[in-house]
């Protein structure tokens, strides 16, 4: 499958295909007297591209943003599976131990709530994310911007910062090399060094996408990765979604708003209307939905 | 992007991350290197005095712009931070017998702890709100050093021995030289070690929150940890500023931790450049130099229009002002953009681009 040897694996979960990986409960949230989303279940299974659609205003970035720990659910609950001992970090640290010892016994699945967690501890489990409105680091370059992705598998040692040679300048190294598939994988190797604030704004998101992608994630979030492009920078982005599904294998959840990319590249679909979800099947079952019809695609004629 | 970047291509990593890359650059350590050598035989007491001011308020400067420019954790407490380190160091080597290394030390470590302290209100403030919080810790600390009368046994102020270092005292006929060599190794280590930590995860975590915090913490980053971390590096930079004033100056006060100070160092890495190390050292050097221009610069006039030499102090004041306004219009990236300008300028001439 993969066009060239990349030496790691990009996707940061051991579950097997098919199986459920995170499982969204009777989500609930109210900001004051506006129900932003209201009793939302479903479940995203490892390995797919999950779409969450709906018109504007229907709740698809608080839902992303209440996975992200950003926002707290009034109501629900969150749960992310994964093979014990091999979220986030851990699982990059076993992947460098003795292979012998990973296969030793059996695979059990732990199932970590992330209701009450905080941004950075559930991205330290291995939930990455972009946003709708590019919220990269502006005055830094493009591979400091993808290098943060890599700051959870990083150690944090001071003392080693200031001397530099020594730890900390082998694991920037270290890193970096990931760092450099990823720019491969997109193919951002001319805007490597440049700031990203002075970059295009369809490089800005895939730049974002590169910074999520780095962190050799369990779970993909992007929320509308293609907002505000045109069909052509829409396809090259398809394309790269795809990419990073195909050749990195990382399950993705993905916001969008233009069915045809949707029923293209997703194999599940979940949509949402005023904050609740009236559909949830494959891309062919929800178009046939009268509800979807009427809601969805009435509401953007 | 740097003319120099040009032409440059790299084969590994290693090379990639050393500090400098091209003749140029090289020449460029060169020359200050020698200029930095020659200083303290060329020059008299005079201006070495203020060579060795530069200098410590260039460790200050370094130490208010990892916070400021790098975390974007605006302080106003610099003045306060600097006491500590000052009164810290002074009071363990003059009362407690301490050697002055040790001292030194000790006074990073404790300035670093209570700058944590103070840098508690920033996990929850940001922008103005905490610029007040943090003119809170200006004002307690300044306080404190004024009234508890245990810190100056009543006097006001500190008396600091001559300093000794392994054995070696400083002498007083080449005292300025002495401090001199003395300074200049201590911030070549400065901006050393604080240039190292922005090549890594934690200085660039640092930057990840001054740009855009929510992604910094999406991204794994413990908003708490790096902040508190970066008050403590910071700080531990300000408070060795502070204590090598106790000793360079041999005499402290609560005068020289005023407001103005924290203003002043804020000046300092406004028109050097917020975010940059040599923007420190340039801004530390600028300021101090300043007032210097402007005397001299006075005195001509003055011998010319003698109304201007009886308001020279407010001519003084004045051009501080005019300057900072000046930067924060034309070039709010400070002497360090110029300065990069210049040698993009020479770099590709001569063509414009
Ligand atoms: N931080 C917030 N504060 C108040 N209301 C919010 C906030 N975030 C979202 N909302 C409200 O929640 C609803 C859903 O918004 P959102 O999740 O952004 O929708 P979508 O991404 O599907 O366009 C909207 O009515 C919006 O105004
Ligand atoms: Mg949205």
């Amino acid at each position: 499958m993969r066009t060239r040897a990349y030496q790691h694996s990009l996707s940061g979960s051991s579950m097997a295909a098919g199986q459920p990986l995170l499982e969204v409960e009777a989500l609930s949230l109210a900001f004051g007297g506006v129900k932003a989303l209201s009793e939302v279940s479903f479940t995203v299974t490892s390995g797919s591209i999950h779409a969450v659609i709906g018109p504007n205003g229907a709740g698809k970035s608080s839902l992303l943003n209440c996975v992200s720990g950003l926002y707290r659910p009034t109501a629900g609950s969150i749960v992310l599976n994964f093979v014990a001992g091999e979220e986030g970090r851990k699982r990059t640290q076993r992947m460098s131990a003795p292979s012998d010892e990973r296969e030793a016994g059996e695979k059990s699945i732990e199932r970590r709530a992330l209701t009450r967690l905080k941004p950075n501890r559930v991205a330290r489990l291995g939930v990455a994310r972009s946003f709708q409105n590019i919220e990269l680091f502006d005055q830094l370059s493009v591979l400091e911007n993808i290098m943060l992705g890599r700051h959870i598998h990083m150690k944090q040692n001071l003392a080693a910062a200031f001397l530099w040679t020594g730890p900390a300048r082998k694991q920037e190294i270290a890193h970096r090399v990931i760092v450099e598939e990823v720019i491969d994988l997109l193919k951002l190797q001319a805007e490597r060094s440049k700031p990203v604030g002075t970059l295009a704004y369809g490089i800005q998101k895939r730049v974002e996408l590169a910074r999520a992608l780095a962190m050799q994630p369990a779970l993909l979030l992007l929320d509308e990765p293609m907002a505000g492009m045109n069909a052509e920078e829409k396809e090259d982005m398809a394309r790269y979604i795809l990419d990073v599904h195909e050749l990195a294998g990382v399950t993705i959840v993905l916001i969008e708003h233009d069915m045809n990319v949707v029923m293209d590249i997703s194999q599940q679909v979940t949509v949402l209307d005023f904050g609740k979800v009236i559909a949830d099947g494959t891309p062919a079952e929800v178009m046939k939905n009268p509800a979807v019809v009427e809601a969805y695609l009435g509401a953007q004629k | 992007m740097a003319a120099v970047e040009t032409g440059r291509y790299h084969r590994t990593y290693e090379s990639q991350l050393r500090l400098w890359h091209t003749r140029p650059q090289l020449i460029r350590i060169g020359v200050v290197a020698v200029i930095a050598i020659i200083v303290p035989f060329v020059f008299d007491n005079y201006w070495l005095s203020l060579a060795n001011t530069a200098l410590i308020a260039s460790i200050g400067a370094i130490g208010l712009n990892v916070l400021v420019g790098y975390t974007g954790q605006i302080s106003l407490g610099q003045g306060g931070f600097l006491a500590v380190g000052a009164f810290t160091s002074a009071i363990l080597t003059d009362r407690m017998g301490v050697p002055a290394p040790l001292s030194i030390l000790m006074a990073v470590a404790t300035t670093a702890v209570i700058g944590v302290l103070f840098g508690l209100p920033a996990l929850r403030l940001k922008g103005l709100y905490l610029a007040i919080a943090t003119l809170a810790s200006q004002v307690v600390i300044l306080f404190i050093v004024r009234r508890w009368n245990f810190l100056t046994e009543g006097q006001g102020f500190v008396d600091v021995s001559r300093l000794e270092v392994f054995g070696f005292k400083i002498e007083r006929s080449t005292f300025e030289q002495q401090w001199y060599i003395i300074l200049i190794i201590v911030t070549v280590l400065v901006a050393i070690t604080a240039t190292n930590l922005f090549r890594t995860n934690i200085g660039r975590a640092f930057m990840a929150v001054r740009d855009q915090d929510i992604a910094a913490s999406a991204m794994g980053v413990n908003l708490t940890r790096t902040k508190l971390t970066a008050f403590a590096v910071s700080n531990a930079y300000v408070g060795l500023a502070g204590a090598l004033l106790a000793h360079y100056s041999e005499i402290i006060s609560w005068e020289k931790f005023t407001m103005d100070v924290s203003i002043l160092y804020l000046a300092m890495i406004i028109v050097g450049g917020l975010g940059s190390i040599a923007g420190s050292i340039y801004g530390a050097l600028f300021m101090t130099f300043l007032p210097i221009a402007v005397r001299m610069f006075g005195e001509v006039i003055g011998g010319v229009v003698p109304q201007v030499q009886k308001q020279l102090p407010a001519v003084e004041h004045a051009a501080f002002g005019l300057v900072i306004i000046i930067f924060l219009i034309f070039e709010p990236r400070g002497l360090n953009r110029i300065w990069q300008r210049i040698k993009d300028f020479f770099g590709f001439w001569p063509f414009r681009y």
